[in-house]
């Protein structure tokens, strides 16, 4: 079974927004909702880092687990979906959320939300496929035309990338295996270092403590 | 004539009483499973057919155009 899953290479993301543009764009997205943002790390200083974020389509999805209405559903694919229908736009899956994917398309008094919107991994919704109702209420069905998210496929330095999970870790694969060959910056993936450790990093080594001082004598 | 209004009668009868069904009028929340409506799979509308291996295989096909070390060998 496919498991579809977006992978940021963090390495090659020049922080373009071209996933923004392109998603928004793509599924017609009103403003003020974003579905895709990049988030930089240490912006501004040497060694920045830029990331694309999304609904990551968790496998145990966090928003399902606390929505009321239960309006959420995990595709044979293993996209993460709602039915807009049954949302009531209590903000629940918002807090759930670690990537702060959902989106509101309204503020208004009384806390009025309107429907929840996220990224739909291009896969539309419980509407028919390709359908008008479909493309107003979730966006283009890209995946039903055999075409991969916009927002990935749009991608000029190709750091964005999405697919089946084990597509992806080959891919990915490959690029690690190529830099580690040409010795560049940056050979393991960035993070790698982090979670662990260095091989060139010098070891540390567990330092005895210190004997105990003997007490000073005491003048007397 | 007798006929006509009691098959008349019968009628307004039954169109009177037609509102008085007994259907459920509030959802019946299943907590924990999804409430909304059924979706299809993305390989079930032509070009695909229903046919999932063909439609998988094209996916995965267009995935590896962004292996840019594939593509240029």
């Amino acid at each position: 079974m496919a498991r579809m899953k977006f992978l940021c290479d963090a390495e090659r993301c020049i922080e373009c927004n071209g996933c923004v543009t392109a998603c928004k764009q793509e599924n017609d997205v009103p403003w003020g909702v974003n579905r895709r943002r990049v988030v930089t790390i240490n912006d501004g200083v040497p060694g920045e880092r830029s990331m694309s974020v999304a609904c990551m389509h968790c496998s145990d999805a966090p928003c399902m687990a606390v929505c009321p209405v239960d309006c959420f559903y995990r595709t044979q694919e293993g996209v993460v979906l709602h039915d807009k229908d049954l949302c009531i736009g209590c903000g629940y899956c918002f807090y759930a959320c670690p990537f702060g994917a959902p989106q509101f398309p309204q503020t208004g008094a009384f806390g009025v939300r309107g429907k929840m919107d996220k990224c739909t991994f291009c896969a539309g919704g419980p509407e028919p496929d390709g359908s008008p109702a479909e493309f107003a209420k979730y966006g283009r069905n890209r995946l039903s035309e055999g075409r991969l998210p916009a927002c990935a496929e749009m991608c000029s330095t190709k750091a964005l990338l999405a697919g089946d999970a084990d597509v992806l870790s080959g891919i990915y694969r490959d690029r690690v295996t190529m830099r580690a060959a040409r010795g560049t910056r940056g050979s393991p993936p960035w993070g790698w270092d982090t979670a662990y450790g260095s091989a060139d990093a010098p070891k540390q080594v567990q330092q005895p403590a210190p004997a105990a001082q003997p007490a000073p004598a005491s003048k007397s | 004539m007798t006929h006509a209004l009691i098959a008349l009668a019968a009628g307004l009868s039954l169109a009177a009483l037609a509102a008085c069904g007994e259907r459920p009028q509030v959802v019946n929340y299943k907590q924990g499973t999804y409430q909304g409506k059924p979706d299809t799979p993305p390989y079930k509308d032509p070009p695909w057919n229903g046919d999932e291996t063909k439609w998988r295989q094209a996916i995965d096909t267009r995935a590896q155009n962004q292996n840019e070390y594939k593509r240029t060998k």
